[in-house]
């Protein structure tokens, strides 16, 4: 009695009720796929916000204003505006080498129109033209606004793709003039697409000089955002320390004291949602592991119900000769070929399935996960498949035989 | 010379308390190589039971059992399914063959179980279908073949270890008359060859093909006809 034997034991017990083998398999099969697919869906989700946030540029720093709360009842502190000042002050080569440029935001909301055509701007854009840059964005056709732009407040615009196609349809935007609020503004380009990130249409925008929209739309209020591009994305911190040192003495902030302003990097919006998607994953994985799990127990019903159909030849082959471990290993091969079967199938449906784009998300397979189901699969064999081997290895050949 | 089959005492009680069922009262047997033993008794008189002792298929509660001079009573489990696989040769009433798998490879099963390697295997088995007349439907499956050839594979499956005896459960019990003839024919040759028998029956005509007879009567052996070398 040797090992291959046994395993044609196994075989021909397998093969001789396919349509009970192939069932078994089935939930082993479901169960691998879900843990591989479902891994990777959950991958692909992370990737993708990865990409949509490196895509706004990795040494960038925003800083926004925020309501300073002194601590205590009294905190009903005095809410210093970010300024056109503070951004200047920023851009000093002596005082804060590690910071390239700093553009001061404002935003609005605005209806644009050309024609008959109406189209509401997601997010309408005052700021210097190095803004662009910093932020990835690149001119289509047309040309960007200028500093002198900037200087002249000339209403001039930048439109993003989505709000270009909205006013526009087919014609070309370049050189037409179109009304922002009621106020003329010429286009002199459209930008290149950024896809979405998330909920917001990253296209659905438009760029104009912060002069042009504090005259016309904004006013002169405090500024929505000052935009830090850092000298590179190994300064960022060295650019943070600086800008805080200069924020704090203008806005006369003592050490320790609460800042009126909020510096957030892509870094750490990275991180937030990196921590978002990887708790999705979990999720997605602990119902795949239960899947497989229910597998598993598909795998145990079925081993038992074989044992028990086959007490007499169990009983028979103990008779003739066959030693404990030979039934125990027969059955136990049995099990474990199932899962191991099912879990081959599996991989390749994970494997075929993970090049499907699944509601707007690419899979991105993570190889540990099929080593991982694949083991899974083959463990649970010999683990929901050694009860009832035991079971069957146990009996004595004379009750074996007299079972009916 | 040694007996193939050495037993004393041998009781066999199930269960317990006022419960009890004594299937054995303590039996005494000995048979000698060669041999053609035929037992007979009524149904629940323990004879049954008695061939499952002597087979290793089951464990006496008390007494001793010596096999080709072997003391198998304080056997383990993994001896004692090396003795079934080497000493003996068991067929059974009901054929005991295993379903979907071909005549051959069921001769073959407990050479299988022996070791043995392939090619060595399946000329013994063949051997043994030879023996027993049925080398042509090697290939078949049990559902495939009628009564008397099921019952003349099982014979072959005992005899292909070579064991020092082939012990018989109303082996024509399920068969016709024509069947019954075949199967007896073959112990007949398997005996003059000089192979030990142990055969229950409930049949004189087929108890007369032995060399001896004993009757089992409630648990102990009654009256035996015959001589005992």
């Amino acid at each position: 009695m040797n090992a291959v034997e046994v395993l044609r034991f196994a075989l021909r017990g397998l093969v001789s009720n396919k349509l009970r083998s192939a069932l078994t398999t089935l939930g082993i099969t479901i169960g691998v796929a879900a843990v591989i697919l479902l891994i990777a869906v959950g991958n692909g989700a992370s990737v993708a916000v990865q990409q949509s946030i490196a895509g706004l540029g990795t040494n960038v720093l925003t800083v926004s204003p925020q309501r300073a709360f002194g601590g205590g009842a009294a905190a009903a502190a005095v809410t210093r505006q970010l300024t056109v000042g503070d951004a200047k002050a920023l851009v000093d080569p002596q005082g804060a080498p590690d910071i390239r440029s700093a553009s001061p935001v404002v935003t609005a909301s605005v209806t644009a129109s050309y024609g008959d055509a109406s189209h509401d701007i997601a997010q309408f854009t005052g700021t210097y033209p190095e803004y662009l840059p910093t932020t990835n964005n690149s001119v289509a056709s047309g040309s960007a606004f200028t500093q002198d732009d900037q200087t002249q407040a000339r209403k001039v615009l930048l439109l993003g793709p989505t709000a270009a196609t909205a006013l526009f349809g087919t014609v070309d935007p370049v050189g037409k003039a179109v009304l922002v609020n009621s106020i003329q503004f010429t286009v002199v380009g459209v930008l290149n697409p950024k896809g979405s990130s998330g909920l917001q249409d990253a296209d659905d925008t438009a760029y104009a000089p912060l002069s042009a929209v504090q005259n016309s739309l904004a006013g002169y209020g405090g500024l929505n955002q000052i935009v830090v591009q850092a000298a590179s994305a190994d300064a960022l911190p060295a650019a943070q320390a600086e800008l805080t040192a200069i924020l704090n003495a203008r806005h006369r902030i003592a050490d320790g004291g609460a800042p009126d302003y909020r510096v957030l990097s892509q870094e750490q919006l990275l991180t937030t949602r990196t921590q978002t998607t990887q708790t999705f994953t979990v999720l997605l994985a602990a119902v795949a592991a239960i899947s497989l799990l229910v597998g598993g127990i598909g795998v145990t019903n079925i081993m038992l119900v074989t044992v028990t159909e086959r007490i007499r030849e169990i009983g028979i082959r103990k008779a003739v000769g066959a030693p404990k471990a030979a039934v125990l290993g027969q059955f136990l091969a049995e099990a474990t070929l199932l899962s191991l079967f099912g879990g081959a199938l599996g991989v390749a449906t994970g494997v075929i399935g993970s090049r499907f784009t699944i509601s707007g998300i690419q899979p991105v397979l993570v190889p540990s996960s099929v080593l991982l189901a694949f083991g899974v699969s083959a463990l649970i064999g010999l683990f929901f498949g050694s009860y009832p081997a035991s079971r069957a290895a146990s009996l004595r050949p004379i009750e074996a035989l007299r079972h009916e | 010379m040694t007996p193939v089959i050495e037993v004393t005492g041998l009781t066999k009680t199930y269960g317990s308390g006022p419960n009890a069922v004594h299937a054995l009262r303590g039996v005494d047997l000995t048979v000698w190589p060669g041999e053609y033993l035929a037992i007979m008794g009524a149904s629940g008189s323990g004879k049954s039971t008695l061939l499952n002792m002597l087979g290793c298929l089951d464990v006496p509660t008390s007494g001793s059992y010596k096999l080709d001079g072997i003391d198998v009573g304080d056997f383990e489990e993994r001896q004692l399914s090396l003795v079934r696989n080497r000493k003996i040769g068991f067929v059974f009433q009901s054929f005991n063959l295993i379903p979907r798998t071909t005549a051959l490879a069921n001769v073959e099963l407990p050479l299988v179980y022996s070791g043995m390697r392939r090619k060595q295997r399946r000329e013994r088995a063949f051997a043994a279908l030879e023996l027993v007349g049925l080398a042509d439907r090697a290939q078949h499956l049990p559902n495939e073949l009628s009564g008397g050839q099921q019952q003349r594979v099982a014979v072959a499956r005992a005899l292909v270890t070579g064991p020092a005896m082939v012990l018989a459960d109303e082996p024509t019990g399920n068969l016709d008359s024509a069947s019954s003839a075949e199967v007896l024919g073959v112990f007949d040759r398997l005996n003059a060859s000089g192979r030990t028998i142990v055969m229950i029956t409930h049949e004189d005509d087929v108890a007369h093909h032995a060399s001896r007879l004993i009757r089992v009567v409630d648990g102990r052996v009654a009256t035996t006809v015959g001589a005992t070398r």
